[in-house]
């Protein structure tokens, strides 16, 4: 689960890690109130759980009150990379002389976090990773002891940090990797971590993502959780414990699995990208799903009306081939199924699935034996239909 | 012969008495599966299917000499399941369970390395050793006995593979689900390894995914170790980029998490690599 801005650094705060005193508006006389408050400068930042909010024009300096609201009634609303900004961040604007770049994240290979720091930071931090990989300082974090106090030294010494920064730099590290540890997060990145002109260090921007496994054990995390980001059929995916994920193509795939779930993605993209066809979503019922879970997977596909058929390929080993054909006939039996629909069964108790589906006799319906065969059959029927 | 499990392998269910366990179970002794009997802390001195109750991994192991063991728990208890059993003396893990935070898998991996344990998983189906043994909940009916080895990081993927390959005529030595998860036990590279010293694995199929680089591993290990002919397939070409924050990720990984990245490494490392994974049979022949 991402955090927006605003939550992860206040998460951050509650650790100790110095950041800028701002607060949330969701409107631009919101922002004209807090921008006055403020008695200096500000910056406008939306609050939007995607990347490149600042090239998007999402994030602006304003000098008086009047600015700022000027800036918040072209941000909120604004759209950035398929997000709806919602609301905007007023922090007061900071006297910059230096930009560092502090993270922390899992290194699955290791199986251990890692800490990554960088006397250069800011926004291309990325392509400073790709042209000069050296110009970032890593350090491995034992899962178990944890952070030593050396190795912060060993950051900052080896990032060239002037030394009257070292401690100042050594708690903002030690207290990130806590909130790290304590947070299960996958991700805790403070980018930049700034110098002040008065030679403070300040966390400006911050971003966490917390491990989803982990959110029945962290329920103060787990209640930040923005709804407003999901769509109605996003919603009730997570109600009922099924992945799904919106995509803009014309078949709608119902699997079982994930890697499954993208090969018969790929499928149609392999056989339908020429004609311009591809899939609609990504939607793994889960492993064992019972009748209704099928059924409350085909209302959410069928609730794009980009959908021009749908793909159903299961193959069965906890999930039973009868159970999945009953849910379908639950769902047909609520809402009407005005598109085809390609059913491939396979494995345990997929005759006794089949068997169901015929004996119903839906007209709409169709059978496929292997997955190549229902991924051209599902690209032919949204041709046919487009 | 076959990898990590044969017939003479004795096993146990950790979990044995709980709903899921309790299923496959079942299914592993209706498969022929050794299974010695089961851990569940409370019902020691219980039956469950003939088989004996522990409390205690290490007494099922006392009793039963058990050397392999499931982990069917939920996810709250699998890392200290995991940790019992390795401690116990048990030489081969393999965790079923879905939905383990990461920071407890890293804590389990610190410990397990201080022991002589192989863990397969978490969240993955195990393995089957068609005709052997059946540790998991890979449905049996669709492998048959043969010379192919097949490693992947999915579930249904594996079984759509390896139901595809019997059907061509083309049996298995084993089949291995490593699991999906960031952290997991057993890599591919591993597996790869101890495929290329089977000396009834012929060839190899190897099932991968966008996301992290356990694919460039493999590819690498293909090049530089591998003699035997390997066929690949990896998912989610056609996956958009995710609502991907932060630099940190992309940091660790660089591309290599894209499917293209992955084909190219495992294509120029000489595997022949499927766009379909029912062509996976044909490329192995």
């Amino acid at each position: 689960m991402n955090l927006h801005e605003y939550q992860s650094k206040a998460r951050f705060a509650e650790f100790g890690i110095p950041v800028p005193m701002g607060e949330v508006a969701h409107t631009p006389d919101e922002t004209f109130a807090l921008a006055r408050q403020a008695c200096c400068a500000v910056v406008v930042k939306a609050q939007v759980l995607a990347g490149g909010r600042g090239k998007a024009g999402g994030i602006r300096l304003a000098n008086t009150p009047e600015e700022a609201r000027d800036h918040a009634s072209a941000i909120l609303g604004m759209q950035i990379k398929g997000h709806r900004v919602r609301s905007v961040l007023i922090d007061p604007a900071a006297s910059i002389a230096q930009e560092i770049y502090l993270g922390i994240a899992n290194d699955r290979a290791e199986a251990r976090p890692v800490l990554m720091a960088s006397a250069e930071g800011g926004v291309e931090i990325e392509e400073i990773n790709r042209l000069r990989p050296e110009a970032i300082v890593r350090e491995h974090v034992d899962p178990v002891a944890g952070l030593f106090t050396f190795q912060a030294v060993r950051l900052a010494s080896a990032m060239d940090l002037p030394r009257k920064h070292w401690r100042a730099f050594g708690q903002i590290v030690a207290a990130l990797v806590r909130c790290f540890e304590e947070s299960d997060a996958e991700l805790a990145e403070i980018n930049p971590l700034v110098i002040t002109e008065d030679d403070s260090l300040l966390a400006l921007d911050g971003k966490m993502v917390i491990d989803d496994n982990a959110l029945p054990r962290q329920p103060q995390l787990a209640a930040l959780h923005d709804s407003s980001e999901l769509s109605g059929a996003e919603t009730m995916a997570r109600e009922a414990g099924i992945s799904y994920v919106r995509l803009d193509g014309q078949i709608g795939c119902m699997v079982n699995g994930a890697g499954l779930a993208m090969t018969t993605m790929d499928m149609t993209l392999l056989y339908g990208e020429a004609r311009g066809i591809g899939p609609a979503n990504f939607l793994d019922i889960g492993g064992g799903a019972r009748a209704d879970t099928v059924a409350t997977a085909l209302r959410i596909i069928l609730s794009d009306e980009n959908v021009k058929v749908v793909l159903c390929n299961i193959f069965g080993g906890i999930t039973r081939g009868d159970e999945v054909a009953r849910g379908i006939l639950t769902a047909c039996e609520e809402v009407q199924l005005k598109v085809p629909m390609i059913i491939r069964l396979q494995g345990t108790n997929a005759d006794e699935g089949r068997r169901i589906i015929n004996d119903a006799g839906l007209s709409g319906i169709h059978a496929a034996g292997t997955l190549t065969e229902a991924a051209r059959m599902a690209v032919d029927a949204a041709e046919n239909d487009l | 012969m076959s990898i990590l499990v044969d017939e003479n392998s004795s096993v146990i269910v950790q979990g044995i008495t709980g709903r899921e366990g309790g299923f496959h179970t079942r299914k592993m002794i209706e498969y022929g599966t050794a299974v010695a009997g089961g851990v569940t802390p409370g019902k020691g001195g219980e039956w469950f299917e003939g088989k004996p109750v522990f409390d205690t991994v290490e007494s099922a192991v006392r009793v039963t000499g058990a050397d392999v063991s499931l982990v069917a728990v939920p996810a709250a208890f699998a890392p200290d399941a995991i940790c019992e059993a390795a401690f116990a003396g048990i030489r081969l893990v393999v965790c079923l369970t879905e939905f383990i935070p990461v920071r407890e898998m890293m804590k389990v991996m610190h410990h397990l390395n201080q022991t002589g344990c192989r863990l397969v998983g978490p969240n993955c189906p195990g393995l089957l050793s068609p005709g052997l043994a059946k540790i998991g909940i890979m449905p049996g009916f669709i492998a048959t006995p043969g010379n192919v080895g097949v490693v992947s990081r999915s579930g249904t993927l594996t079984y759509e593979v390896v139901y595809a390959l019997s059907q061509a005529g083309m049996g298995q030595t084993t089949c291995i689900g490593i699991g999906g998860d960031p952290i997991i036990g057993t890599s591919f590279v591993d597996v790869l390894r101890l495929f290329e010293e089977d000396p009834q694995t012929e060839k190899v199929a190897i099932l991968g995914e966008i996301g992290g680089r356990a694919e460039i591993d493999a590819a690498e290990f293909i090049r530089e170790h591998m003699t035997k002919p390997v066929a690949a397939f990896i998912a989610g070409a056609s996956a958009p980029e995710g609502t991907r924050m932060g630099h940190a990720g992309a940091i660790i990984e660089g591309s290599e998490g894209t499917a293209a990245s992955k084909i190219d490494a495992l294509r120029n490392a000489g595997a022949r690599v499927a766009e379909n994974p029912e062509q996976i049979p044909e490329l192995l022949c």
